[in-house]
């Protein structure tokens, strides 16, 4: 084989395997950075031998077992010059732990393992974030600190500590146990779903160097779904479909926020729709359907209709007060709120809203201060929209998002 | 991607990393590919700055920059991303006493 292919299968197996021998690895040897290291020297041998040997008929199993070699080897040269290496003695009794290894069922959990250690709920909530990234789906930390608008060696930091945290804390590389499982879960599907809100918010582009961080959440959602086909991982997969489904239609050819009822509805993704109504009906027939589950079903709704008109918001409000029942909210009483003004008229949906503003829970909140703006604007109470979109244009930090207020605001004015 | 590691170091601290550790260092960045250059410094007093003004040369000693820690020398590696560049950057003897600044390498623009 001539040494560009064998690059080239190099390429392949690293984007397809890279991120499972890392998790093995990260098993075997017990410490991220040693097994990112014997990763490293994994691929490196490969480069070597491959070209050498033919690409082995086993590709992952041969980077598990060279990277594994190459971090013993490491590990008893380097013991003679760094006294600092602290992982090296931990590292050493784990590679004597020779049965472990191989086991097929270990290696295939490995991905789950490395996934919820990400998601720790003893990390911080950004370095869960980012170690996700990182780790589970192979982005680079240059990467990620672009996709959030953060300098990278604050997030390489934020890295940095995150593995500091795992290694002080002990803690453990490993698949929650049944009772610890739902909550666990919960912390897993929360930075899935912290990522594609991320890009959806993004989506509308200040800058298009950003990386499509919703299709990797989509990703994400996948690979959990394949590992851990629990209803909620199926809710929450769904519900991402739905909303990405609507994708090209919801800005304008200029970046400007088209509101789900002005969208053109033929440019919804019709696969992605079609995808999602399967992941909801899956999720809703287990009879444990969760907030993902539920959320997922009224995009669902939403989908069926073939115009605004036809929506059916009596099962949309439904299903709002089903999601309250599984998570009390006040975002969610206001989403409630305005599918009430949709089954019942404006004033039945104001006066909700208005319940919910009084009480104060979301008086910082802006999409409260513009939901009540429209009613408002639909009441003819023209003085009354206006102060509330002047309040939520005060409150919101997104630029498409405020163009859109200024020029719902602007219209006011002209009526 | 490269990036620069550079060692700073108190001139009374240069004594306190032996040679061979930050020979072996380098030897092992080589061994797993990550080094592309590394040079020890001598002392910044042996420094000649060169500027050019109006098409004059002028040289002056130093820099004698006003901080303790001086440039004692760099490692240019290849790395995955910046943590990985900072990892190895952790493993620089000199890092124990003095500080690695992790830069990354700019890529000029080619008209």
């Amino acid at each position: 084989m001539s040494t560009d292919h064998v690059n080239e299968a190099v390429n392949t197996v690293y984007l397809s395997e890279s991120r499972r021998v890392l998790a093995t690895l990260i098993r075997l040897l017990g410490d991220f950075d040693v097994a990112e290291e014997a990763l490293h020297d994994a691929f490196r041998a490969a480069l070597e031998q491959w070209p050498k040997e033919g690409v082995p008929a086993n590709p992952r199993a041969w980077l598990v077992s060279a990277g594994r070699f190459k971090a013993i080897d490491g590990l008893r040269r380097r013991k003679r010059f760094d006294a600092l290496d602290e992982a090296g003695s931990k590292a050493d009794v784990a590679i004597v732990d020779t049965a472990a290894w191989a086991d097929p069922e270990s290696v295939e959990d490995d991905r789950l393992r490395l996934i919820f250690t990400c998601c720790h709920p003893a990390l911080a909530a950004d370095a869960q974030v980012a170690l996700t990234l990182r780790e589970v789906c192979g982005l680079t930390t240059e990467e990620i600190a672009r996709a959030f608008l953060t300098p990278a060696p604050t997030l390489a930091q934020r890295i940095v500590r995150a593995k500091a945290k795992i290694r002080s804390a002990r803690i453990p590389y490993q698949v929650p146990a049944r009772h610890e499982l739902p909550a666990r879960l919960e912390a897993v599907l929360r930075v899935i779903y912290l990522v594609f809100n991320e890009g959806y918010a993004a989506s509308s582009g200040e800058s298009l160097l950003r990386l499509d961080l919703s299709a990797e959440a989509i990703r994400l959602g996948r690979l959990l779904v394949e590992l851990l086909p629990e209803p909620e991982a199926h809710g929450l997969l769904a519900l991402m479909l739905l909303h990405e489904s609507r994708r090209a239609a919801r800005t304008s050819a200029s970046g400007e926020l088209i509101l789900l009822d002005d969208q053109d509805r033929s440019r919804w993704d019709r696969a992605q729709i079609r995808e999602g109504e399967r992941l909801v009906e899956h999720a809703l027939s287990s009879g444990r359907a969760g907030p993902y589950t539920i959320q997922a079903a009224i995009a669902a709704v939403h989908a069926q209709a073939a115009n605004p008109a036809a929506t059916d918001w009596a099962e949309i409000v439904g299903l709002y007060d089903a999601l309250l029942r599984a998570d009390d909210s006040p975002v969610i009483e206001l989403n409630r709120a305005v599918a009430v003004a949709m089954r019942d008229g404006p004033a039945a949906g104001l006066a909700l809203v208005d319940a919910i503003l009084d009480r104060g829970d979301l008086s910082e909140y802006r999409l409260a201060h513009a939901a009540r703006a429209e009613l408002c604007r639909r009441l003819g109470r023209t003085a009354q929209a206006r102060a509330s979109f002047e309040r939520a244009l005060a409150l919101t930090r997104q630029e498409p998002e405020r163009r859109f207020l200024e020029r719902r605001l602007g219209e006011l004015a002209g009526a | 991607m490269k990036y620069l590691c550079l060692v700073y170091l108190e001139p009374e601290k240069l004594r306190a990393v032996p040679d061979h550790e930050c020979l072996a260092c380098g030897d092992r960045f080589r061994d797993s590919g990550l080094l592309v250059a590394a040079e020890a410094l001598q002392p910044v007093s042996t420094a000649a700055t060169v500027r050019v003004r109006n098409g004059e040369l002028s040289v002056t000693d130093g820099p004698f920059a006003e901080t303790k820690e001086q440039l004692a020398g760099f490692y240019l590696i290849e790395a995955r991303d910046l943590n990985d560049a900072i990892h190895a950057a952790s493993k620089i003897p000199p890092a124990r006493e003095g500080s690695i600044e992790v830069r990354p390498i700019r890529e000029l623009d080619r008209p």
